[in-house]
This record gives structure tokens, C-alpha cells and sequence, in this order.
């Protein structure tokens, strides 16, 4: 089984650099999913998003997904980043590239992965907006729950 | 033990962790959040609705049913929103 690539970090990632390296020198893969997340401001009005983070049970976490996601389908590559701190709209957040042999299995455990982070990853976001006003925290979302719980059938 | 408070917990209570020594008879992570709850109006606060605090013992998610004897670290937080 492949050994997945877990970070955690404050630092931007190059989602095409990460892709390059995770498939540099194979002739196995035959598919490569890479989903980023984004900073996302709807109303013109977001200054920042400030992500906190459980540091040493974020990674685990992390890891214990990939291993959960190795488990159901026969990845020949795994990348999950995932960053903290203060993120500007348009800015990176979340990397999971899934390489495997055929596509579903790639997309499958790409989606899967991203849906358990969501739910189940230590990392809070809080909104910020307009300068001196009080921070936000966003609100777990239902439809989350329910788009990770169709995994545990 | 040592406990950790995150987002909206970690503010409401005021401090990122301490250590806590709660009585005996407190077993569990629920009655653990029971027994905060009580501490002062801080905790109060944090703590008023126990259905929507998570908890993790030792950087592994807990159920409030899980005992917390021979925990080296219980968090509690808000549900996560990360990804």
C-alpha cells in the first residue's frame, strides 16, 4: 500500500507542482483527480477567513482518512494539504489529489476524502469583515453531515 | 488532566488550555462538560448547549459517553469547518 502525503500548514501549495511530483517517473497511473478548495467571498464584503486548527489531531486526522480512503479503493497516490491561519478570498485551502488506475476509483476517494475532512478535520473557520469589526465563526453545514454519513453505509 | 478549548469554545472560556482536576465521580466526557458548565459564567456560556460541543480525547474524536479515566488530553470544541 502506498504510503499518502499529508501537510498541514500555513504556507500557499502549487496544486500543479504538488501533481507533478506525485506522478513524476510513474507509468501506473491512469488517473489523477486534484480537487482545491478556495477562499470564497460571496458579497464583495469577506477581508479574510482565519482558520484555527488543533495542532497534532489535524494531522492525524488527516492521516487517519487516507487510511480509511486506502482501505476502500487501490490508490497509487495520495496528496492531502490542508492550511491554517489567515486566508484572503481567492486563496488556496484545501488540496486532496487521488491518483489510481481507472478514474472512478480517483474520483470517488477524492470526493470522499473531502467530505470527511469537511466534517471531521479539527479546523474552524472564522469570517472577517470590515476592519475592528468582531470575527464570525462559520457554522457547520447539515448538508455536510449528510454528504459524509452516505459513506458509512 | 490537561484540557484544550478551540473557535468558540477557546473564546468563550477565555483560555486556550489548562489543567483541570474535576472530582471522581465525573466518568465521562459528558459529565465532564457538565461539570465545566458550571465553573463560572465563561464556561456557562461555552457550554450552555452540550449537544453541540465535540470533544476529542487525546487527538482522537470521543462520544460524551466515553470515559475520560486515564485521558492525558480531552479538547473540546464546536463543530468542525474545516476543508
Amino acid at each position: 500500500m502506498i504510503a499518502p502525503k499529508v501537510r498541514v500548514q500555513t504556507d500557499p501549495f502549487d496544486a500543479a507542482v504538488e501533481t507533478a511530483l506525485l506522478e513524476a517517473g510513474r507509468r501506473d497511473i491512469g488517473a489523477i483527480v486534484a480537487f482545491t478548495g478556495l477562499c470564497r467571498d460571496d458579497d464583495g464584503r469577506l477581508d479574510a477567513l482565519e482558520l484555527e486548527h488543533y495542532p497534532g489531531m489535524a494531522e492525524e486526522e488527516i492521516a487517519r482518512a487516507a487510511q480509511d480512503a486506502l482501505a476502500r479503493w487501490p490508490l497509487q497516490g495520495l496528496t492531502i494539504i490542508h492550511r491554517h491561519g489567515k486566508i484572503v478570498p481567492g486563496e488556496k485551502i484545501v488540496l486532496v489529489i487521488a491518483a489510481a488506475r481507472h478514474r472512478g476509483e480517483a474520483f470517488a476517494a477524492a470526493e470522499f476524502l473531502m467530505d470527511y475532512l469537511k466534517t471531521r478535520a479539527p479546523f474552524w473557520k472564522k469570517e472577517h469583515r470590515g476592519a475592528g469589526a468582531a470575527g464570525a465563526w462559520v457554522e457547520a453545514k447539515a448538508k455536510d453531515d449528510d454528504a459524509a454519513a452516505r459513506w458509512e453505509k | 488532566m490537561k484540557v484544550l478549548y478551540f473557535a468558540w469554545v477557546r473564546e468563550r472560556v477565555g483560555v486556550p488550555e489548562e489543567e483541570i482536576s474535576p472530582p471522581r465521580e465525573v466518568a465521562t466526557v459528558g459529565e465532564l462538560i457538565a461539570w465545566l458548565a458550571q465553573r463560572d459564567e465563561g464556561y456557562g456560556a461555552a457550554f450552555e448547549n452540550a449537544g453541540a460541543i465535540r470533544a476529542a480525547i487525546d487527538k482522537a474524536h470521543a462520544p460524551h459517553d466515553a470515559p475520560i479515566a486515564g485521558a492525558r488530553e480531552i479538547a473540546f470544541f464546536p463543530p468542525m469547518t474545516g476543508g
